[in-house]
């Protein structure tokens, strides 16, 4: 009965959850669900994490390579994140080039990224005007349940904690790098930026950490990310949905 | 036809608000209005204020998405296309408003109109509203707004930088302030333009 009530009438359905202060898998309006992380699984990768929000997984892993610096930018690396949303993870993903979900999704790491000043890229210099790093850091989501920016952004500091760069010298009479396998050193991590999404009800009430259905029910959504400072370094409000007809 | 409609608006808005160590006079850089002046399309303007790529197309899809009546006209695509024609800073707010004239040019039915407001945040907390290009790239922080014209709603907004919590506050209040300027120019072109033909 309730089944088909849910189908019928999706946001009513809805609504008589959120008028008692909670929701249909029994959370309060502002709890989180069980989150899970797993540092360091990939052992090809320089460093790589599993981050589970009740369902939404996300996996992030970091390559680093050797790049030369761009003349503006002498003694700068780069940080070069990419979101990929495969048909794996929801029925609403084709497989191709990426859709506009996941472009903007990894618009809003890089954003995330130079914003918050999570990594100096003069850190990742080797030699100036030579030789730098790119870390490559790929965040590939395995299960869509909403909340994509979070667990993304949760993944990939979490990711980036773990990178170990071995230690690179520029050999003077050759002008080859030569890597040091042995000798490695964690990233220097300033920031700890952390991402938390609401969803937008009926233009009044704010829900924290959406599923993919209340995504999808919700007049808009809204991420907000913070340091540990109390510092926003982006404020995500992409537009208002067209209200449901109900 | 052709109408051209010039409308010269120099806006100063005193800001007030807040806790900056000076109060600073945000002011808005010349406005200009073009109105139909493509004759293919239903409905065109060009916008110029004072002197992007998926993500900014998609804040601007859903704003208008958001204030559209997408269900008087079933069945229909509406195309909003933008064309750069010289950026000097506060590009997503002007093409903001440019679409949003565009919108109300076409006839397109709106639940209200909408309007894009850009400001930026120097080091030492200065507010500049609609900052242009040198004043962006200095600052610390930009933020950019959307606003509906009904009840100053936010309807969107897009930052860059690092700022705190009560700076956001000030910004958007700046930002609800000038909107009334632009609002205003909205209502005085269309007036314009119509009383003339």
């Amino acid at each position: 009965m309730a089944a088909g009530f849910k189908t019928v009438e999706p946001l009513e359905y809805y609504r008589r959850f959120l008028k008692e202060n909670c929701r249909p898998d029994g959370r309060e309006l502002g709890e989180f669900r069980t989150t899970t992380v797993n540092i360091g699984s990939i052992s090809t990768a320089d460093g790589s994490a599993l981050v589970k929000l009740g369902n939404t997984t996300v996996i992030c892993g970091v390559k680093a390579e050797f790049a030369a610096p761009s003349t503006d930018a002498p003694d700068k690396g780069y940080v070069v994140p990419n979101v990929d949303l495969p048909p794996l993870c929801s029925s609403r993903f084709r497989s191709g080039p990426p859709g506009e979900e996941a472009q903007v999704a990894s618009q809003f790491i890089a954003d995330v990224i130079e914003n918050s000043q999570i990594i100096q890229k003069e850190d990742l210099c080797i030699s100036p005007g030579k030789l730098v790093w790119v870390l490559y850091c790929d965040l590939i989501c395995l299960d869509y349940d909403g909340n994509i920016l979070d667990a993304c952004t949760f993944a990939l500091l979490a990711a980036l904690k773990n990178v170990q760069l071995p230690e690179v010298t520029i050999n003077e009479e050759t002008a080859l790098a030569e890597v040091n396998l042995k000798k490695k050193s964690y990233l220097n991590i300033r920031t700890h930026p952390v991402a938390t999404s609401f969803a937008v009800f009926d233009d009044t009430l704010l829900i924290v950490d959406p599923t993919g259905e209340e995504e999808h029910l919700a007049t808009g959504t809204l991420t907000i990310v913070m340091d540990e400072e109390g510092k926003l370094c982006c404020l995500h409000k992409p537009g208002m949905f067209p209200p449901l007809q109900s | 036809m052709e109408e051209e409609t010039h409308t010269d608006a120099k806006i100063r808005a005193e800001n007030g608000t807040g806790s900056s160590p000076r109060g600073p006079g945000c002011s808005l850089r010349h406005f200009a209005c073009e109105q139909n002046l493509l004759s293919r399309p239903d409905g065109s303007a060009s916008f110029l204020q004072g002197v992007a790529e998926k993500s900014r197309e998609r804040l601007i899809r859903n704003t208008c998405e958001a204030v559209v009546l997408g269900t008087l006209h079933p069945r229909t695509s509406i195309t909003v296309v933008l064309q750069v024609v010289s950026d000097a800073g506060s590009l997503l707010a002007c093409c903001l408003n440019a679409a949003c004239m565009a919108l109300v040019d076409a006839g397109v039915p709106m639940r209200a109109l909408f309007c894009g407001v850009a400001c930026a945040l120097d080091s030492d907390g200065t507010l500049v509203l609609d900052p242009t290009s040198k004043q962006e790239k200095e600052a610390r922080a930009v933020l950019t707004f959307a606003l509906d014209s009904v009840e100053r709603k936010l309807l969107m907004s897009s930052t860059k930088g690092l700022y705190s919590d009560t700076e956001l506050q000030q910004c958007l209040a700046a930002a609800q302030a000038a909107s009334q300027h632009v609002f205003r120019f909205y209502r005085e072109s269309l007036q314009r333009r119509y009383s003339k033909s």
